[in-house]
C-alpha cells in the first residue's frame, strides 16, 4: 500500500499509479453532489447542456453538511453512503469525472466505467465529520441553493485524506479487505 | 401530582441534541478504544484512530460528530402523577427538536418521502420527530432520545421466521443482515436484535435495543449468552472498521424481547435488525 499527495484535478497519469488500499491525501478543488444534485447534473448532458463546473479531471465528494456556525468555512462534513449515485455515475465518469469521494460499495457499472475511462473511487472515514471538516479550507454553493445541504458545492481542500477503494483496473479494497480477515 | 412546564421540557431537549451530537457518549468511546486494542488490521487502526480523533474535535469545537445528525428519536415514558403546564408534552418534543436542531447548527434531514422536498419550511427544521410513548406509575418524565443517521437505517431489515427456525434461524437473519450492509453501515457498529412481540413491535424493539449502554449486560442470562455468540460470528465476517477488512465490526448486539414472558404469537418468529453506525448518539433524560 503506496501513500500519495494528489492535486486536483486529476489527470489519467494520477489515477493509473492507484490501486485498491493506498492511501491519498487531496489538494486542491472538489465538487460536492449528493442524489438530487447528480440527477440535475446528469439531466443537463442528457439535454446537451453545460454543466455547472467543468467535469474534466474533476473529483466529486458525497456529502451534505451541517450548517457552517458563524465563522466557519462548513459544518461537519463526512462523506454520505455511495450506492445511491450509482446510477447516475457512469454518465459522469464518461464525460470527464475522474474521482468521486464517498463511503460503501458501489455496483458492477461503476466499477466497469471506472476501468473503461479511468476514473477512482475513493473512501471516506464515515463518521468523522468534524475531523475531515478540518481539511476544508474554503466552500462556497455554486449551485442549486434550494437543495440546502444537498446543494452543489465547490470546496477547496488541504490533504484530504482518503483511501482507493475501486481502481482502475478492477480491484476493490472492500472485497479484498474482508477476505483477508474473514474468518470462515 | 407533580407539576412540570412545557418550557422546561424544551429547553431539556433542545440542550440534550445539541451535546449528544457533538460528543461522543461514554460507552461508545470505551467500546472504539476497546476496538482499536483488539483490532490487527492496520488499516483498520487506522480508521478506529481517526474516529476517536473525530470525537476529540467535535467535542472542543461543539461541532457533530457526524453531518448526519439524523431523525430525533424518541422514547418517552410518562409517570400518572405528572401533570404538563403551558402546552402539551408531544408539542414540547416538537418544539425542543426544532430549536436543538436548528440552534445547534445541526442538519435539517427530513423530507417528503415522495417529492424529496425538504421539510424545514413547511413542517419544521428537523420536524416531525418520531415518538414512541409509553405510560407509567409515578411522578417522573424519562425521555430517551437518539439521532438516527440514514446510513445505518438503510442497512436495517425485519422478518417474520417459522418458529422451528429458532436461535439458529435468529443467528442466519441477522448474519445475513450485517453481511449484506458491509461497509453502507458506518462500521464498527451496534445490532439491536428485536425478537418476538408483532412483526411492527419486532422493529421497535430491535430500535430500542439500542439505546442500552455498551457494554451492560442482558439482564436475561440466556439472552446474554446469545449476544455474545452472535457478537461472535459476525466478528468472523471480516468486514472491519468502515469495511476495509479486519476483527473488530460488531462492538455489540443487544436483543429486546417484548416483556412479560418473552412473549410471541404461537404461530410466528419476528425477527428485525436495526444497525446502529459507530456514530451512536444516544441520551437519556429525566424530568
Amino acid at each position: 500500500m503506496a501513500e500519495y499527495k494528489l492535486q486536483t484535478p486529476l489527470s489519467d497519469e494520477d489515477v493509473s499509479k492507484l490501486k485498491a488500499g493506498d492511501i491519498v491525501y487531496l489538494s486542491g478543488t472538489l465538487y460536492t453532489a449528493r442524489d438530487a444534485a447528480h440527477k440535475r447534473l446528469v439531466d443537463l448532458i442528457l439535454n446537451g447542456e453545460p454543466l455547472p463546473f467543468d467535469l474534466q479531471g474533476a473529483v466529486i465528494y458525497y456529502v451534505g453538511p451541517t450548517p457552517p456556525k458563524p465563522g466557519e468555512v462548513i459544518g461537519s462534513a463526512g462523506p454520505t453512503t455511495s450506492y445511491r449515485m450509482d446510477s447516475y455515475a457512469p454518465i459522469l465518469i464518461e464525460h470527464g469525472l475522474k474521482g468521486m469521494i464517498g463511503k460503501g460499495k458501489r455496483n458492477q457499472d461503476v466499477k466497469e466505467a471506472c476501468k473503461k475511462h479511468k476514473a477512482v473511487y475513493f473512501g471516506a472515514v464515515g463518521g468523522a465529520g468534524a475531523l475531515l471538516a478540518k481539511r476544508i479550507k474554503d466552500a462556497k454553493v455554486i449551485a442549486y441553493p434550494e437543495l440546502g445541504p444537498e446543494a452543489v458545492r465547490e470546496i477547496v481542500v488541504e490533504d484530504f485524506p482518503v483511501v482507493v477503494v475501486n481502481d482502475i483496473y478492477g480491484n476493490d479494497l472492500y472485497e479484498e479487505g474482508r477476505k483477508l480477515w474473514a474468518k470462515q | 401530582m407533580r407539576r412540570v412546564h412545557y418550557k422546561d421540557i424544551v429547553k431539556a431537549i433542545r440542550d440534550t441534541i445539541i451535546y449528544s451530537t457533538t460528543h461522543l457518549s461514554e460507552d461508545m468511546h470505551k467500546a472504539l478504544q476497546e476496538a482499536l486494542e483488539k483490532e490487527e488490521s492496520i488499516v483498520a487502526k487506522a480508521v478506529l484512530e481517526q474516529l476517536l480523533e473525530n470525537a476529540e474535535i467535535a467535542a472542543s469545537e461543539e461541532k457533530p460528530l457526524c453531518q448526519d445528525t439524523g431523525l430525533a428519536i424518541f422514547f418517552v415514558k410518562v409517570g400518572s402523577d405528572v401533570q404538563i403546564e403551558g402546552g402539551t408534552l408531544k408539542e414540547a418534543i416538537y418544539e425542543g427538536t426544532r430549536r436543538g436542531y436548528e440552534e445547534g447548527y445541526l442538519r435539517a434531514s427530513t423530507c417528503d418521502c415522495f417529492t424529496r422536498a425538504n421539510l424545514k419550511d413547511e413542517v419544521g427544521y428537523n420536524l416531525p420527530p418520531i415518538i414512541y410513548f409509553d405510560l407509567v406509575e409515578g411522578d417522573k418524565i424519562e425521555i430517551e432520545f437518539a439521532a438516527k443517521g440514514g446510513g445505518s437505517e438503510n442497512g436495517s431489515r425485519a422478518t417474520v421466521l417459522a418458529p422451528a427456525q429458532g436461535k439458529e434461524g435468529i443467528l442466519n437473519f441477522v448474519k445475513q443482515v450485517v453481511s449484506d450492509a458491509g461497509p453502507n453501515v458506518c462500521p464498527p457498529i451496534v445490532v439491536g436484535v428485536g425478537v418476538g412481540g408483532s412483526f411492527d413491535y419486532a422493529a421497535v424493539m430491535s430500535k430500542h435495543a439500542l439505546f442500552r449502554d455498551v457494554g451492560t449486560p442482558n439482564p436475561d442470562p440466556e439472552l446474554d449468552a446469545f449476544e455474545k455468540e452472535i457478537q461472535e460470528e459476525l466478528n468472523k465476517l471480516g468486514i472491519g472498521a468502515m469495511g476495509m477488512g479486519g476483527t473488530q465490526t460488531v462492538l455489540a448486539v443487544h436483543i429486546e424481547t417484548y416483556q412479560p414472558g418473552r412473549m410471541c404469537h404461537i404461530a410466528s418468529l419476528p425477527v428485525a435488525v436495526n444497525i446502529q453506525c459507530h456514530s451512536s448518539r444516544h441520551a437519556h433524560i429525566t424530568i
